[in-house]
């Protein structure tokens, strides 16, 4: 059999074909892996969830509220609050914008962060996610601190940078401090 | 020329990597470390197989003058779907190699082969074109992470060798560090080639 000619009506007629039974099969796998990729999603931000904040008992995913960008989850215990985690941002890192889960107790204390997503450069931005850095940020209420304002020493703050340039861990702050912000507008519990 | 020899072509005399120096984009980009070369191996390798294997087959029924066209909607089929299948079953490693699996699209290997081999051979022959060349880039893509996995981070596969104060080569793991790197794997595969083509 040899090639057909390239005649308007072979053309269209192939590309059509093809273009019907690829979409066909497309869809097909779309349709399996729709729900795999949703609890992909999820088991990754419960995971981080259950990182940030002491233990709950609740399902935090199903009570996400966005407020400027960003996800606060609700968790509790037997019914009594243990703490928000919160889904937020940066947009100065080095590579642009990464992804941080931060815990906050009621009382707006950290008890925890892990970084989501990010493309920092390996090896220095990366170092964001070392205990050496992070431990900083524990038990920190940043409403002990000057102004409110969490800050690297560079800038006046009382954060060690990880490295000289002090991008990523301004980013981190950055991010942190954006979550801090809004839940102690709109989720602390006011005395 | 047996069906062994479609296979073993690939893997080292007509190397994608060092010697025909195609698809230098993920070669160069994803090889910080050596699971994203494994993974980033064997997604090309799936596409290229699934490919070639469909182009051949279907080599009868594409006019000539669309051919590209409808090379290209063949291979982004496959990629989406090892895409979405790569997301739901192995996030952590579809999110490490994050733009580069939707760019697999756009590697030169894959639509080189369709073009250069599968329209023009059967659909046997075209398979084990594909799984030699696939294969040959994994292992290429691998060494090179592994250089660069050692030498930057002190690791191999995620395994630390050195301690963690002992300071590492940071520049293998940064741009650069692909280019000289890929530079002498390509000088040393010269060598070995005029070596034993001379005997």
């Amino acid at each position: 059999m040899s090639k057909p000619a390239s005649s308007l009506r072979n053309m269209v007629l192939s590309l059509f074909g093809i273009s019907l039974v690829m979409s066909a099969a497309l869809g097909f796998v779309y349709n399996v892996t729709k729900e795999p990729i949703a609890a992909a999603i999820k088991a990754k931000e419960v995971s981080a969830i259950k990182e940030v904040l002491p233990a709950f008992d609740n399902d935090p995913v199903s009570t996400a509220k966005e407020l400027n960008g960003m996800l606060f989850y609700y968790a509790s215990s037997s019914d009594s609050l243990v703490g928000y985690a919160a889904k937020t941002f940066t947009e100065i890192g080095y590579s642009g914008r990464f992804d941080l889960m931060v815990g906050f107790l009621p009382d707006g204390t950290i008890h925890n962060i892990v970084v989501l997503e990010q493309k920092e450069t390996p090896g220095l931005g990366t170092n964001m996610v070392l205990p050496k850095f992070k431990n900083q940020f524990l038990n920190l209420n940043i409403a002990n601190l000057k102004d409110n304002r969490l800050l690297v020493k560079k800038d006046g703050g009382t954060i060690d940078a990880i490295s000289a340039a002090t991008i990523t861990s301004r980013a981190y702050c950055d991010g942190v401090q954006r979550a801090y912000n809004a839940y102690m507008e709109n989720f602390a519990v006011k005395e | 020329m047996n069906n062994f020899k479609f296979f073993s072509e690939g893997l080292v005399r007509s190397n994608p990597v060092f010697v025909l120096i195609l698809g230098a984009c993920p070669t160069l980009a994803v090889t910080t470390t050596a699971i994203n070369g494994i993974g980033m191996g064997a997604a090309t390798t799936f596409v290229l197989v699934s490919s070639n294997v469909l182009v051949a087959a279907l080599k009868n029924v594409i006019p000539d003058k669309v051919r590209i066209a409808a090379f290209i909607v063949i291979i982004a089929t496959f990629v989406t779907i090892t895409d979405m299948v790569m997301k739901a079953f192995t996030p952590e490693l579809y999110s490490s190699l994050g733009i580069f699996i939707p760019l697999i699209v756009v590697n030169c290997i894959i639509l080189g082969r369709a073009e250069a081999f599968a329209q023009k051979n059967r659909v046997i022959p075209s398979l084990l074109d594909g799984l030699g060349m696939g294969i040959g880039f994994m292992l290429a893509i691998t060494i090179l992470a592994s250089i660069r996995e050692l030498l930057g981070n002190g690791s191999i596969f995620d395994i630390k060798l050195v301690g963690d104060n002992v300071s590492t080569i940071l520049l293998f793991i940064l741009p650069p560090g692909a280019f000289i790197t890929y530079g002498y794997l390509i000088a040393i595969m010269n060598k070995l080639k005029t070596r034993y083509s001379n005997q």
